[in-house]
């Protein structure tokens, strides 16, 4: 039995996929690349994945996480280049490591967002920043299941600081962009909480749909405001202590892709 | 001349409408062609939600038929939701191809796949949202050529305004037919403009192009003639056949979605057509004869599939699916093969008997038995002789304590509602053969615990079937009948709670009527009713019969006629029926006969097994049945682990 985990992205026209579309999509990739899976028990046996903290549907990400079980051990990084070739564009394995170490979910303790304000003049977006962060408490509403909810969105934000960007297409003129970095806190406070509570301090009010990504997330670093790679530990431990030999021979013995 | 994608207008628009990723495209085993390289361009549409559109298996045939070929472009485009329709018009976005976000008006064909008529108000949408006038007479040489297929398409009257033509049959061999037509037109400067190229398809004798054909009527509303208004148009329009399905293993490379779809499954057709003759059923009519895909042709498209989708689940599908002649051998060799992949195997439309519980058995070698689906479609033993569909009681009851005695917990039984001749009587009886169901499941499992589904719908007649002189039972009578079969059912104290009772009300169907044999003058019914907002009529939370009804009673009455006089009256045998003039190979005369069979009682073989009953359709279309066994195996695929 080995574990690998994996960081992933969602790029471009597929950051419009929701959390079940992904699942769905990278479980069918991994039957493509005749990934050697455990399966769950029952009468419905599921691979097993092991997913961790999903971007909201219709933001970006860097860096979203997960780990698989496998029956035979493989190589992470010949692991990693099969299902890129089965995965479509924008849904990207960019890490792979053998699992070392117990609670990646425990070490994903913040995110760092990049929010992208077309048509937003950056000074406006500066006061805003300013404004919102000198707040106690900003209060922001969100449709959830059991209807509005309200609940304070300053105390999660970590850091928050806006900068001037180039716009997208010609003639759009400046626009703002804000890096941002949020505490995982219940209830969760997404980048859209946040962007509510520049409108409600500052009235900040962009044109346009903001453009979201997610670039890291890891252990925070709260006095440079920002977190640690969640594979190093895995990945120092690996290099403390390579596969042994007869792993070793497992992994290369297996053919890659024995189609 | 390129043509700009329109997605970052569609992209700003996607951050407030629900499921987005169903608009963005990107499925694996798409295909985005350059446009510049291209001098056909097709746009095709499913025009219902992505969900239910994207795993339809027509257009997926079509689009990896047409892309295959050199200098040929097919995209995809389906019906956006309301809340993205909205903001299309606020926004000025136009309908366009998930693909590569082309908009629809720059193809040269839009092909829009009619599985049921409750799509036309869609078409509508469609059309409007791409630009293209709904009128087919207001269209100039630069607008897409609008095509219609599908099995609604047997009777394209209704949307004859809409449409520059339609194709009947199966697609494969007509789409290119139509793409070497246009091309050549294309290269020639397009000469004589829209009306020469339409003119060019309908000399074909195989593309209905409504607009060179006049109805004419009776004062009675009735049809006098229908006659071609132009020299070398054909008097009657044939339909396609495919003779050898092995040379057509399509789709070869399944699209497989991000977004969740209606069917999630590698789906294999294994033949296409019936002969069965259940007079109701007009695909059974319409996709004959039965042409068998044989069993390496199936296993080899199974294993490329499930390669080139990861799919968990093959689906087995045809008209029923356990008639293939190899079936048996094609089941097992497939369990086989796939134990120690986790692949599920499905197999749809099977009929009652009890070989299909021993397929059934074998399908689920490695999973759960849980409920088993039987369509013995009437409830009295004379219904099923009006409707041909032969299975006794004893069939049914002798099936049934096989599947509960193997260990299948649930039986679900598919009856139809409002058949001709049928009495109350007729319909009470599935209450009867329910419990019968359940006494004898308990008494061969030896539980209690086990449960039969009563699920039922009503019946629409439908053109090129026996029935499509039929009356339809008015949407009162059929709610009227389907209460009392509840109420007997609910009565029941000792079975009755172990049987459910699943059904459709009368209304819909009354609608679907009224859109399956009607003529040309429906077309101003579904106009008004798109114009009135009517969307999605396929979904009950968009259908709405009210707003179809007082459509029809604004626009019918100009043509002096009513909802009733298309749906609940009957034809006589001399009627010109709006559809006599496209071919389905059916001989009229054969068809009526069938009719008088059924008023009589009287059932008729599948011609598979017996002689030729001269329905009309192997000599008409100079086709065959072609069916195995071939003898051949599957063999195991030799596994490299």
């Amino acid at each position: 039995m080995q574990r690998i985990r994996l960081r992933y992205t969602k790029r471009g026209r597929l950051r419009f996929t929701s959390h079940r579309d992904f699942q769905r999509a990278f479980e069918r990739a991994l039957r493509r690349a005749e990934v050697p899976m455990a399966y769950s028990a029952g009468f419905t046996p599921h691979p097993k994945v092991s997913y961790a903290n999903a971007a909201p549907t219709g933001t970006g990400s860097e860096a979203e996480y997960l780990e698989i079980q496998l029956t035979e051990a493989r190589d992470p990084e010949t692991l990693r280049t099969l299902l890129n070739e089965s995965l479509p564009d924008g849904l990207d394995i960019t890490d792979a490591v053998e699992a070392r170490t117990s609670g990646l979910a425990d070490r994903l303790q913040a995110s760092v967002w990049e929010i992208r304000l077309d048509r937003v003049a950056p000074a406006d977006a500066e006061r805003a920043v300013a404004a919102f962060l000198e707040a106690e408490t900003v209060e922001v509403e969100r449709r959830t299941k059991n209807g509005m909810r309200t609940f304070d969105a300053r105390a999660a934000v970590a850091h928050l600081e806006a900068s001037a960007g180039r716009g997208d297409r010609p003639g759009d003129g400046g626009c703002a962009i804000l890096r941002l970095v949020v505490r995982h806190l219940t209830p969760a406070v997404r980048p859209d909480d946040v962007l509510s509570g520049l409108r409600a301090t500052a009235d900040l009010a962009p044109p346009v749909p903001a453009a979201v990504t997610r670039l890291a997330q890891g252990l925070l670093d709260e006095e440079s405001g920002t977190v640690t790679d969640p594979l190093a530990p895995d990945r120092e431990a690996v290099q403390a202590a390579p596969p042994t030999a007869a792993e070793l021979t497992a992994a290369v013995a297996a053919p890659e892709g024995s189609a | 001349m390129s043509v700009e994608s329109v997605f970052p207008q569609l992209e700003a628009l996607l951050p407030h409408v629900q499921k987005p990723i169903q608009y963005v495209g990107g499925e694996l085993n798409s295909t985005v062609k350059s446009w510049d390289e291209c001098d056909v361009r097709w746009a095709l549409m499913y025009p219902d939600a992505y969900e239910v559109g994207l795993p339809n298996q027509g257009v997926m045939i079509l689009y990896e038929v047409l892309n295959e070929r050199e200098g040929v472009l097919a995209e995809r485009t389906y019906s956006v939701w309301p809340d993205l329709e909205e903001l299309m018009r606020e926004h000025k976005v136009p309908q366009f191809t998930v693909d590569a976000h082309r908009p629809v008006s720059a193809f040269d064909v839009f092909g829009v796949s009619f599985s049921t008529e409750l799509g036309y108000t869609n078409l509508l949408t469609a059309l409007d949202l791409a630009g293209i006038p709904l009128d087919a007479a207001d269209r100039t040489v630069d607008h897409p050529v609008v095509v219609a297929g599908g099995h609604a398409a047997f009777n394209p009257e209704p949307i004859a305004d809409f449409i520059d033509c339609a194709v009947i049959g199966d697609g494969e061999q007509a789409v290119l037919e139509m793409t070497e037509i246009i091309r050549a037109w294309k290269a020639e400067g397009r000469p004589g403009g829209r009306d020469e190229l339409l003119f060019r398809l309908a000399r074909t004798g195989s593309i209905y192009v409504p607009k060179f054909y006049d109805v004419e009527y009776l004062a009675d509303g009735r049809i006098s003639r229908v006659v071609p208004n132009r020299s070398g148009v054909p008097w009657r329009v044939s339909k396609h056949t495919v003779m050898d399905l092995d040379e057509w293993p399509y789709p070869k490379q399944p699209l497989v979605p991000l977004a969740e779809t209606v069917h999630e499954r590698m789906s294999v057709e294994i033949f296409r057509g019936c002969t069965r003759g259940c007079r109701f059923c007009q695909a059974g009519m319409i996709t004959r004869p039965v042409r068998e895909r044989s069993i390496t042709g199936i296993g080899e498209m199974v294993d490329k599939g499930l390669k080139n989708t990861g799919f968990e689940e093959v689906g087995l599908l045809s008209l029923s699916s356990a008639d293939h002649t190899e079936i048996g051998d094609i089941a097992k060799g497939l369990a086989d093969r796939y134990t120690e992949d986790k692949i599920g195997l499905s197999l749809p439309s099977t009929r009652v008997d009890a070989f299909n519980i021993d397929l059934a058995n074998e399908l689920t070698r490695n999973g759960r038995r849980s409920g088993l689906t039987f369509a013995p479609e009437g409830g009295s033993e004379r219904i099923r002789k009006v409707i041909n569909k032969m299975v006794s009681e004893e069939d049914l009851i002798r099936t049934v304590s096989t599947a509960y005695g193997n260990g299948w917990r649930q039986v679900k039984l598919y009856f139809m509602c409002g058949l001709p001749t049928e009495t109350d009587e007729d319909v009470l009886q599935i209450a009867d053969m329910a419990t019968k169901v359940i006494a004898k499941g308990r008494e061969v499992s030896g539980k209690n615990d086990i449960r039969c589904t009563v699920s039922i719908g009503g019946f629409v007649p439908k053109p090129h079937t026996p029935f499509q002189w039929a009356p339809q039972l008015s949407a009162e009578d059929t709610d009227a009948r389907l209460e009392k079969l509840r109420e007997r059912i609910r009565g029941d104290k000792k079975y009755g709670r172990s049987i459910g009772f699943r059904y459709h009300d009368g209304k819909p169907g009354i609608v679907e009527g009224l859109l399956s044999r009607g003529d040309r003058r429906v077309g101003a019914v579904i106009r008004a009713v798109y114009e009135d907002g009517g969307r999605f009529d396929g979904w009950r939370e968009h259908f709405s019969y009210d707003r179809w009804m007082e459509c029809a009673e604004r626009t019918l009455p100009e043509v002096g006629l009513d909802v009733d006089w298309y749906t609940t009256r009957e034809r006589t045998y001399e009627e010109v029926l709006p559809w006599d003039h496209l071919d389905s190979g059916l001989d009229k005369d054969w068809l009526w006969e069938d009719w008088q069979d059924s008023l009589d009682e009287t059932e008729v073989e599948d011609c598979r097994w017996t002689p030729c009953f001269d329905c009309g359709v192997c000599p008409q279309m100079d086709t065959s049945i072609q069916i195995g066994p071939t003898g051949r195996k599957l063999l195991p695929l030799s596994v490299v682990k």
